[in-house]
C-alpha cells in the first residue's frame, strides 16, 4: 500500500498530514507551556531528556511504553483497515492480562520457553474470546462495535477490580493485587541493565508480519476491500463482507489481548487496577498517527512510548502535570481528522 | 425571456465555451445537446449568473413592473435535505418566512397550481425518486422564476415517470414560462421541445426548430458522425446459457415450457423500475438467489452503480481489477502480473487514465464503465449480465459500450442486458423480453415501441401468434 502510494503521489501525501500534525502537536504544546508561565525550554527539555536523553531513557521507558502501543496500534489497524472501529482494546488488554497473570501462576514448572508461549497464547485467546460478543452482536443484530466494545471496557474494569480482590489476590490478601507470576513465564531482557524486554521484538514481527499481510496476500487484499468498499466487495469480488470484518474484529481483539499479556509477562509481573494507563486510547492515535500502515505504526509508537516517557521526565524537572503531554495528542489527532477531512 | 449572446468562457487552457449564443422566449421549450464535457452545464451556470462569462452578455427580460425576471436552475443532482418536509424543503429554497402550517399552506397552493401529487408534509426521505425530482422543480419554481433551466432531469427517471416530467415542463412553458432542458436523449428532445441546440467541445454546432431537424443530423452535431448504427445481428443459436423455470413467465399457457437463453443472443430485458428485474439479473449473475434459475458456465456481472457496486473509489485501478477476479480469492497476490493485466486491458479499451496506479475515483464516468466492462469481459465469460451498463453516459461512450457488448455475444457469450432506457434495450436485444410484477413476457423484436411501453405498464399486448 504505502509503496504504491509512495509511487503514485509523492512521499508528502503520504506522511505529510502525519508530519504537520506532529508539528502542530509539539507548536501547540509549546505555546500552552509558555501561555502557563512555564518555563518552555526548560519543560521541553525534560521531555527530550526523559524520552531520548539517556540510556535508561531509551531503553528502560520510551521503548518500554512503545511495546503495548505498537501492539494495540497494529489491533486497531486490523480492525480499521476492514472498516471495524475498535475502541475496546482497553478492555481486551485487560482480558489478556487477566489471563496471562492466571496462566503466568500455574506454568513455574514448565520450561521457560513454553511456559512464556502458554501464557502470551493464552492473553490473546482471552482478548479474541473478549471481543467475540461484540462480533456476535454484530452479526445477529447490526449493533454496531464502537458501542458494545467501549461498554465492555467498563465490564472489563469491573472484572479486573474483582479478580485482584478475589480470586487471584495475593495469597498474603494485603493489597488488590495478584502475586508475581513464575519467573518461568516472564518475558527475557533484551539487555543486562535496561528493562527492554523481548515484547520488543515480537510487536515488530507481528509488525512485518501484518505488512506484507496486507500487501501481499489475499487475506490482507480482501480485508482492506471490504473496509474500502463493502458493497463492491461482495457484488463483484465475491466477498462476505461481515466474515471478513468478523475476522479482523477478532483478530483485532486477539492481538490487544497479547498486547496485555506481554505488559504481564515483560513488565509488570503482576495483576492490578489500571495495568494500562490508557495504552488502548492512546494506540488509536498511534494508529491514525501511521495511517494504518504498519511501518508508520512502529514510527508512531516510538513517538508516542517517547511522550509518555517524557511526560513524566517534565513533571519532575519542570514541574509540568504530566497531563500537558495529552495536548500534543489530542491535538494529532485533530489535525489528523481535519486533514483527512479536506483530502477527501 | 433570457437571451444569451456570444458568450466565451475559458477554464486555464480548456476553452469551455466558445462564442455560443442562445436565446429562449416566453412559451417556448428549448431542448440543449451535447456529450459530456461539451459545455451545456457551464453555459446554464453563466445563464444562471452562477459563472460570469470571459466575453459575451446576459441579457434577462423584465416583468411588468420593470423589474428582471428570475431564473432558476435545477441541478441534476437532488438538493433537497431528506430529513425536512416538502414544505420545509421549498420554504428554504424561496426563503419563504413563513413555516409550520402557514409554509405548507402555501406549498400545498403552488403545488396544486402545479397539478402535482405531492405531500407538503411528507418527508422527503420518503419520497419516490420521481417525486424528488418534481420537489427541485417545486422549489425552483417557488421563487416565481419564469425562465426554467433543468440539466438533464430525466437522468434518473423511468420512461413513464419522463413522460409526466416532460408534460409538466411543456405546461409550465404553456402558462408564458421559458424552459431550457438539457439533455443526451435525442427522442426527448424532439419530443419536447420547440428548438433545438447542439452544443459540440463548446461550440454550436447546430440550431433550430424541431421540425427542421433529425435523429440523424442531431447525432451527427453532437458527435461529429453517424452513430454506428445497430445492424441486425446474425444469430447463431448456441447452447443453453441461462434457464428459467416458468415461475418467471407471464404466460399461462406455457406451462412446460422454460425460458433459455443461449449462446451467442443479446437478450433485453424492458421493465419499469421495481418490476422484479434486478432480482432476476442479480440471480443470474450470481449475486442474489432466487428459486428457478439455472446458469450454465462463469457469469460475470455488471452492477448499475459504477461507484459504490462495481468500483472501489480509493483502491487503483489494479486493485479494482484483482477485485474482479479470481486472484483476489489466492493466497498471494502477484501485483507485478496484476499491473501488467490491468495496462494491457487499458490499452485494449481505451480507458483514459494515464496510470493503473490511479485511483478509480479519479476516472471520468465513461472510462470508469469501460474500465468495468474491460474486467468483466477479460476472461470471455459464458454469460453477461449487464444492469444499465450506459447509466450516465453520452452517446460515444454509449456507442462504445454497445459495440463491445455485441462483439461479446458475437464472441460466444449469452449477454442479458436490462436499461432503464427502453430505446437501448431495443437498440441492442436480439430478443425483447419485457418484465412485470416478476414475469416475463416475450415479444417479437420488431414490436414498435408504444407497444413495448403498454406491455411494461401491464396492459394486455396483441402479441401475433
Amino acid at each position: 500500500m504505502t509503496t504504491m502510494l509512495l509511487h503514485r503521489v509523492g512521499v508528502w501525501r503520504a506522511f505529510g498530514p502525519a508530519a504537520l500534525a506532529l508539528l502542530t502537536g509539539l507548536l501547540l504544546l509549546s505555546a500552552f507551556l509558555t501561555l502557563a508561565g512555564y518555563d518552555t525550554m526548560t519543560a521541553l527539555a525534560a521531555l527530550w531528556d526523559g524520552a531520548a536523553g539517556s540510556r535508561y531513557a531509551i531503553f528502560s521507558a520510551t521503548l518500554v511504553r512503545a511495546i503495548p502501543l505498537l501492539l494495540l496500534g497494529l489491533a486497531f489497524a486490523v480492525g480499521a483497515r476492514a472498516g471495524g472501529f475498535n475502541i475496546g482494546m482497553e478492555g481486551q488488554f485487560a482480558a489478556g492480562a487477566i489471563a496471562a497473570t492466571w496462566s503466568g501462576l500455574l506454568v513455574g514448572d514448565l520450561p521457560p520457553p513454553v511456559a512464556v508461549t502458554v501464557v502470551l497464547l493464552s492473553g490473546g485467546l482471552a482478548g479474541a474470546a473478549w471481543m467475540l460478543v461484540p462480533v456476535a452482536m454484530r452479526l445477529r443484530f447490526g449493533v454496531t462495535e464502537v458501542i458494545t466494545t467501549l461498554l465492555l471496557n467498563f465490564v472489563a474494569e469491573a472484572t479486573v477490580s474483582w479478580m485482584v480482590a478475589g480470586p487471584l489476590q495475593e495469597a498474603s490478601g494485603g493489597y488488590p493485587q495478584s502475586d508475581p507470576v513464575a519467573v518461568a513465564a516472564r518475558l527475557p531482557r533484551l539487555l543486562p541493565d535496561a528493562r527492554l524486554h523481548a515484547g520488543l521484538l515480537l510487536a515488530l514481527l507481528l509488525a512485518a508480519l501484518l505488512w506484507v499481510a496486507f500487501r501481499r496476500t489475499g487475506w490482507g487484499f480482501r480485508l482492506r476491500a471490504v473496509g474500502a468498499g463493502p458493497t463492491a466487495a461482495s457484488t463483484v469480488g465475491g466477498i462476505a463482507p461481515l466474515r471478513v470484518l468478523a475476522g479482523a474484529l477478532i483478530l483485532s481483539g486477539a492481538l490487544a489481548g497479547l498486547g496485555g499479556a506481554v505488559e504481564v509477562s515483560g513488565v509488570s509481573f503482576a495483576l492490578y487496577q489500571q495495568l494500562s494507563p490508557g495504552y488502548g486510547f492512546t494506540a488509536i492515535a498511534v494508529a491514525l498517527l501511521g495511517r494504518l500502515h504498519p511501518g508508520g505504526i512502529v514510527l508512531a509508537a516510538l513517538f508516542f512510548g517517547g511522550l509518555e516517557a517524557g511526560a513524566g521526565a517534565m513533571q519532575r524537572d519542570a514541574g509540568v502535570p504530566a497531563v500537558a503531554v495529552q495536548v500534543v495528542q489530542a491535538v494529532v489527532l485533530l489535525t489528523l481528522v481535519i486533514l483527512a477531512r479536506r483530502t477527501r | 425571456m433570457l437571451t444569451l449572446s456570444r458568450i466565451s468562457k475559458r477554464f486555464g487552457a480548456t476553452i469551455a465555451l466558445d462564442d455560443v449564443s442562445l436565446d429562449v422566449a416566453a412559451g417556448e421549450v428549448h431542448a440543449l445537446l451535447g456529450e459530456n464535457g461539451a459545455g451545456k452545464s457551464t453555459l446554464m451556470a453563466i445563464a444562471a449568473g452562477l459563472l460570469r462569462p470571459d466575453h459575451g452578455t446576459v441579457q434577462h427580460a423584465t416583468d411588468a413592473s420593470g423589474a428582471a425576471i428570475r431564473v432558476a436552475l435545477v441541478h441534476q443532482h437532488f438538493t433537497a435535505i431528506p430529513a425536512l418536509s416538502v414544505a420545509e424543503n421549498v420554504a428554504l429554497a424561496a426563503h419563504w418566512r413563513e413555516t409550520g402550517w402557514r409554509a405548507e399552506q402555501r406549498a400545498a397552493e403552488l403545488i396544486a397550481r402545479l397539478g402535482l401529487p405531492l405531500d407538503p408534509a411528507a418527508r422527503v426521505e420518503s419520497l419516490p425518486v420521481q417525486l424528488r425530482q418534481r420537489l427541485e422543480i417545486v422549489k425552483a419554481l417557488a421563487t416565481d422564476a419564469r425562465v426554467l433551466l433543468l440539466d438533464e432531469p430525466t437522468a434518473v427517471l423511468a420512461p413513464r415517470e419522463v413522460t409526466g416530467l416532460l408534460t409538466m415542463v411543456r405546461e409550465f412553458a404553456a402558462r408564458g414560462g421559458a424552459v431550457v432542458l438539457i439533455t443526451h436523449k435525442l427522442t426527448e428532445a424532439i419530443a419536447v421541445a420547440d428548438r433545438i441546440t447542439v452544443l459540440r467541445r463548446g461550440t454550436v454546432t447546430l440550431t433550430g426548430a424541431v421540425a427542421d431537424v433529425t435523429v440523424t443530423s442531431l447525432s451527427r452535431a453532437m458527435i461529429g458522425g453517424d452513430l454506428t448504427s445497430a445492424l441486425p445481428r446474425q444469430v447463431r443459436g448456441g447452447d443453453v446459457r441461462v434457464t428459467l423455470d416458468p415461475v418467471w413467465s407471464a404466460d399461462p399457457s406455457a406451462d412446460a415450457r422454460p425460458l433459455a437463453f443461449r449462446a451467442g443472443e443479446i437478450v433485453g430485458i424492458a421493465a419499469i423500475d421495481g418490476n422484479g428485474q434486478r432480482s432476476l439479473l442479480r440471480t443470474i449473475g450470481g449475486v442474489a438467489s432466487a428459486p428457478g434459475v439455472t446458469v450454465n458456465g462463469p457469469v460475470k456481472f455488471i452492477p448499475e452503480d459504477r461507484t459504490t457496486e462495481a468500483l472501489i473509489g480509493d483502491f487503483t485501478l489494479v486493485e479494482n481489477l484483482l477485485l474482479g477476479t479470481p486472484a483476489a480469492r489466492r493466497h498471494w497476490i502477484d501485483w507485478r502480473a496484476a499491473r501488467a493485466d490491468t495496462a494491457a486491458l487499458m490499452d485494449a479499451w481505451d480507458v483514459r487514465a494515464g496510470d493503473p496506479d490511479v485511483p478509480a475515483a479519479a476516472l471520468s464516468g465513461g472510462n470508469q464503465q469501460k474500465f468495468v466492462m474491460a474486467r468483466a469481459l477479460a476472461d470471455s465469460p459464458a454469460v453477461i449480465v449487464a444492469e444499465d451498463p450506459t447509466r450516465g453516459l453520452d452517446v460515444k461512450a454509449s456507442a462504445a459500450i454497445h459495440a463491445r457488448l455485441r462483439a461479446a455475444a458475437d464472441g460466444g457469450a449469452a449477454v442479458i442486458v436490462h436499461a432503464a432506457d427502453l430505446d437501448e434495450v431495443r437498440a441492442l436485444a436480439d430478443r425483447l423480453l419485457v418484465m412485470v410484477a416478476g414475469r416475463l413476457t416475450e415479444l417479437p423484436r420488431d414490436t414498435p415501441r408504444d407497444l413495448v411501453g403498454d406491455a411494461m405498464l401491464g396492459l394486455a399486448v396483441g402479441t401475433p401468434g
